[in-house]
């Protein structure tokens, strides 16, 4: 099935995830690679390729948080102790913070950068700024956002790629097992 | 003096227009060297969304040959240093002269050497020449305006439209665009 329900994520929902998995990770290598590569043209290239994913990230994280909030959201297995019951959803908010925060940043900082380099994604339009003020301290301010954010936000998945695979080989339950399967009709009741 | 000229050229369209040409001619030709003072060589690159980028380089020379019986005999040799570029923001002046754009280090000339000098008006010219830069030569046009003369001193304005993407330089495209407007004036002393 397309949507969730009590018990299952539904194939949107986990295509969304791991769709914006993907990027985000990839997001964060080709950040990495983009600052110290030696090439002047290749890191040029290279930005503004992160610059478009970065706003393709910020549309497709819109999507999933408008269809998180739009459709059931599966219990958790009765196995997860009371703990981890009050830490995921914390856990999840944080990581949907992150998901918004680093396109935002991202996009704070080509917007308040002296070099007024515009932003067009894939190079099929052109993305405007925020209107923020450009000055060399804004960007350096946004700079250290963005890189603090990324570091804090890889942490985060890490984090919660180390739990999902807890509980799928020490706790032996459904937890990451249903983030790959979607729910399916005959489950429906 | 420039005035002059052109209230000399009305008087002349009326009475004998070759007669006023040859006087201005002569007393134009001869070879002129061109004086940083009172010389820029500026250019802007459009940006996607709208405005522009603009620069400017700092170090050039080179020699205006104007022909006393043929203007089509005229000459224009430019040499550009693209080391000298400036944009008023020293990390966009490094990417223009690192081998993204100019390669300053391996390619530190932009030559223009002009091949015909065909005349458009009692002040204009348009000039085609060799544009050589980066190891790549292409036939390019300037068009040339007489802006004064005065004593030993000729003054040109000169404009004209540069693909990048001929010359190894597409970095950035489409996002900026692959012309480059040229805005040259270019002032040459006797000698």
């Amino acid at each position: 099935m397309i949507t969730n329900n009590t018990n299952r994520y539904g194939w949107a929902a986990i295509a969304l995830h791991w769709l914006i998995a993907l990027i985000f990770i990839g997001q964060f290598a080709l950040g990495f690679i983009m600052v110290r590569i030696e090439s002047q043209r290749t890191a040029f290239e290279l930005i503004q390729l992160h610059k478009s994913f970065g706003f393709l990230l910020l549309g497709l994280v819109t999507l999933r948080i408008a269809w998180r909030l739009g459709n059931a959201a599966p219990a958790l297995p009765r196995s997860v102790g009371a703990l981890e019951r009050r830490a995921a959803p914390l856990a999840h908010f944080a990581l949907y913070a992150f998901q918004l925060a680093l396109p935002l940043s991202g996009w704070a900082l080509v917007s308040v950068s002296m070099l007024e380099i515009p932003s067009m994604p894939f190079n099929l339009f052109v993305m405007p700024n925020l209107p923020l003020a450009m000055s060399d301290a804004a960007e350096s301010f946004w700079t250290e956002a963005h890189w603090y954010l990324a570091y804090a936000g890889i942490a985060l998945v890490v984090l919660h790629a180390l739990a999902a695979l807890r509980h799928h080989f020490w706790l032996r339950d459904s937890v990451l097992v249903r983030m790959i399967t979607p729910s399916s009709d005959q489950e429906m009741e | 003096m420039y005035a002059r000229i052109l209230g000399l050229a009305a008087i002349a369209a009326c009475l004998a227009m070759p007669v006023f040409a040859a006087v201005a001619l002569s007393d134009a030709a001869g070879s002129y060297t061109i004086s940083p003072a009172g010389s820029s060589i500026r250019f802007t690159i459009g940006k996607a969304g709208g405005g522009g980028f603009d620069g400017a380089f700092a170090r050039f020379k080179g020699t205006i040959r104007i022909d006393n019986s043929d203007v089509g005999r005229s000459a224009v040799n430019l040499t550009i240093y693209p080391e000298s570029v400036g944009t008023g923001q020293n990390r966009i002046d490094a990417f223009l002269r690192s081998d993204a754009v100019f390669d300053a280090a391996n390619s530190p000339e932009i030559q223009f050497r002009s091949t015909s000098v065909k005349r458009t008006s009692d002040t204009t010219a348009l000039v085609t020449g060799q544009l050589t830069a980066r190891g790549k030569t292409f036939a390019e046009k300037f068009t040339a305006e007489l802006g004064g003369l005065k004593g030993g001193t000729i003054k040109f304005h000169v404009t004209g439209k540069v693909l990048r993407s001929r010359y190894g330089m597409d970095v950035g495209t489409p996002i900026y665009s692959n012309v480059v407007n040229f805005d040259m004036t270019l002032t040459g002393k006797r000698g």
